[in-house]
């Protein structure tokens, strides 16, 4: 009976592939999410581009007053 | 949610969901009836349970919405429901795992908790296609949430109807927590706390995501104007900030 | 005041289907074709008991789609809902009103898919009893229907995609009335003659309707908001 319970039953695969599939579905949400954070991250590249320009015609109209 | 709370709620789960899988393998008896492959039991069951609480939560956020009118709480419903359909997935997979280990058949009918479960994520499946297919945005928050609440009331109902259709009444080992012996009981209930806290991470996650794309997105229209933004037809409810 | 509104948007409900009937032929035209559809599918000349209840219902049960998707779509296309919400009078009384014709043309469906039924495929034929117990069993379905048909009529009417919508919400709500209708029939239609009817599901039946009805009364204000 010892023995029994220590040894891995014959068909415990399956209980490792009830986890497996808990643990693939955590893996394809994060992965959605990396994606998500990628789209992210280019829309803030993109906003510090619009900001650099806006600032740019100010900077030099600045540079000009001062001149 | 601010960075380090949901950093402390990211430990707290890998801790308890750990401790919990650690228990149910190593200190939990075996069952008697159905050996090492009542393992399951302890992945399928937590995860069934707070998926089914996150639909009835998502309608209890609905009903907000429709209360106080206010974008929050149709965009918590929104994510309450979808990452209760993300687990409803991996419930669905561990269920007809579960049945083929036990019962040597991927699906069984007269499983009443698997077919109830089975319908109620058909019935959720339908919630993305009819946000996506309103295209004004008040109205689909507003019919979104009837829906939520509607489907929300439907979680309990389906279970009593599914639940009496099945006169052959598997033989049941656990039934609710409370007829489990003391160690299996326990890795249960830490398991079951681990999904709990799972289900309130990813929440969290999803819910800074959606707020930072709402951000990003006033501060484009702050600095691009309007026509800087192309409006992209979307199921996801959007807050404006 | 709201009694008047109902009987008053009812009637205009049932007049235009006098006029020009539309949903109810369809619906009861397509009820016998999918009658049809289950002699071959099954290869049975006959049916009985549990079987015989599950075709019945499901034939019932997707003629009901047909009426539910077109329940709204004269008021959409026609502006009948700006009207109505000119009007002062409870948008409830709208819920009311489309039910109680949703159930009307339910049972003036079954008033020929029943027959069609019995006389087609049903081997033990219907005796009075037995017809007496599908009566009470069928009402009790039309009402769950009536209201949750209603309730996903209109929140489908505003979509896009109305026609894939109804089915898809319509179907799995309704799934309670099938398990219900189903079994509390499968007794009557036993081939050893009709047993008694099942208390259990009748109470699941008055429950879901019940359930239904109150979910229904509390949102509906909300789909017709403009």
């Amino acid at each position: 009976m010892i023995l029994a319970s220590n040894a891995l039953p014959d068909n415990a695969g399956y209980v490792a592939a009830a986890y497996l599939v808990f643990l693939a579905l955590l893996v394809i949400y994060v992965g959605i999410m990396a994606y998500k954070l990628g789209r992210v991250e280019r829309d803030v590249v993109e906003l510090n581009r619009l900001a650099d320009e806006d600032r740019a015609p100010a900077v030099a109209e600045e540079e000009a007053t001062h001149a | 949610m601010h960075g380090s709370r949901l950093r402390s709620l990211s430990a707290a789960t890998v801790v308890t969901l750990i401790t919990g899988f650690s228990l149910a393998a190593f200190v939990a008896p075996m069952d008697a009836d159905q050996g090492f492959m009542q393992k399951i039991f302890y992945l399928h069951v937590p995860m069934a349970i707070v998926a089914l609480c996150g639909f009835v939560f998502g309608g209890i956020c609905a009903v907000m919405h429709l209360r106080t009118n206010e974008a929050k709480w149709d965009l918590r419903a929104y994510v309450a429901i979808h990452v209760s359909v993300i687990l409803g997935v991996g419930v669905l997979l561990t269920g007809a795992i579960w049945a083929k280990a036990s019962w040597g058949h991927w699906w069984v009918w007269d499983e009443p908790t698997l077919v109830s479960f089975l319908i109620i994520f058909l019935l959720y499946a339908t919630y993305t296609p009819l946000r996506f297919s309103i295209e004004d945005r008040e109205k689909q928050a507003r019919y979104a949430s009837v829906f939520a609440i509607t489907a929300g009331a439907f979680v309990p109902l389906n279970f009593v109807a599914v639940r009496a259709a099945t006169s052959l009444v598997h033989p049941r080992t656990f039934d609710s927590a409370g007829n489990l012996p003391g160690a299996m009981r326990t890795a249960f209930l830490v398991c079951f706390l681990g999904m709990a806290l799972l289900y309130v991470l990813l929440w969290q996650y999803e819910m800074a995501h959606k707020n930072t794309v709402a951000q990003l997105r006033s501060l484009k229209r702050k600095l691009a104007g309007d026509d800087g933004l192309r409006s992209r037809r979307s199921a996801a409810p959007e807050l404006q900030v | 005041m709201m009694r008047r509104a109902v009987s008053a948007l009812l009637r205009k409900e049932l007049r235009l289907e006098l006029r020009t009937p539309q949903v109810i032929p369809a619906m009861a035209l397509f009820s016998i074709t999918t009658l049809i559809v289950f002699h071959f599918s099954l290869q049975a000349n006959s049916v009985e008991g549990a079987l015989a209840a599950g075709v019945l219902t499901v034939t019932l049960l997707f003629s009901s789609i047909l009426g539910i998707n077109r329940l709204f779509v004269a008021d959409h296309e026609e502006g009948g809902f700006d009207g109505f919400l000119l009007a002062p009078v409870d948008r409830t009384a709208m819920l009311v009103a489309k039910a109680l014709a949703l159930g009307a043309f339910l049972v003036v469906l079954e008033l020929v898919a029943v027959p069609a039924f019995g006389l087609m495929l049903l081997e033990p034929s219907l005796t009075g009893a037995a017809l007496g117990q599908t009566v009470v069993v069928l009402l009790l379905a039309d009402v769950g229907i009536a209201v949750v048909g209603t309730l996903v009529g209109a929140l489908a009417i505003q979509t896009r995609a109305r026609d894939l919508i109804v089915p898809l919400i319509a179907l799995p709500l309704l799934l309670p009335v099938v398990i219900g209708t189903a079994k509390a029939l499968a007794p009557t239609f036993a081939a050893a003659g009709a047993g008694a009817l099942p208390g259990r599901w009748l109470a699941i039946l008055g429950l879901y309707d019940l359930v239904f009805g109150l979910l229904a009364y509390a949102v509906f204000d909300f789909l017709l908001e403009d």
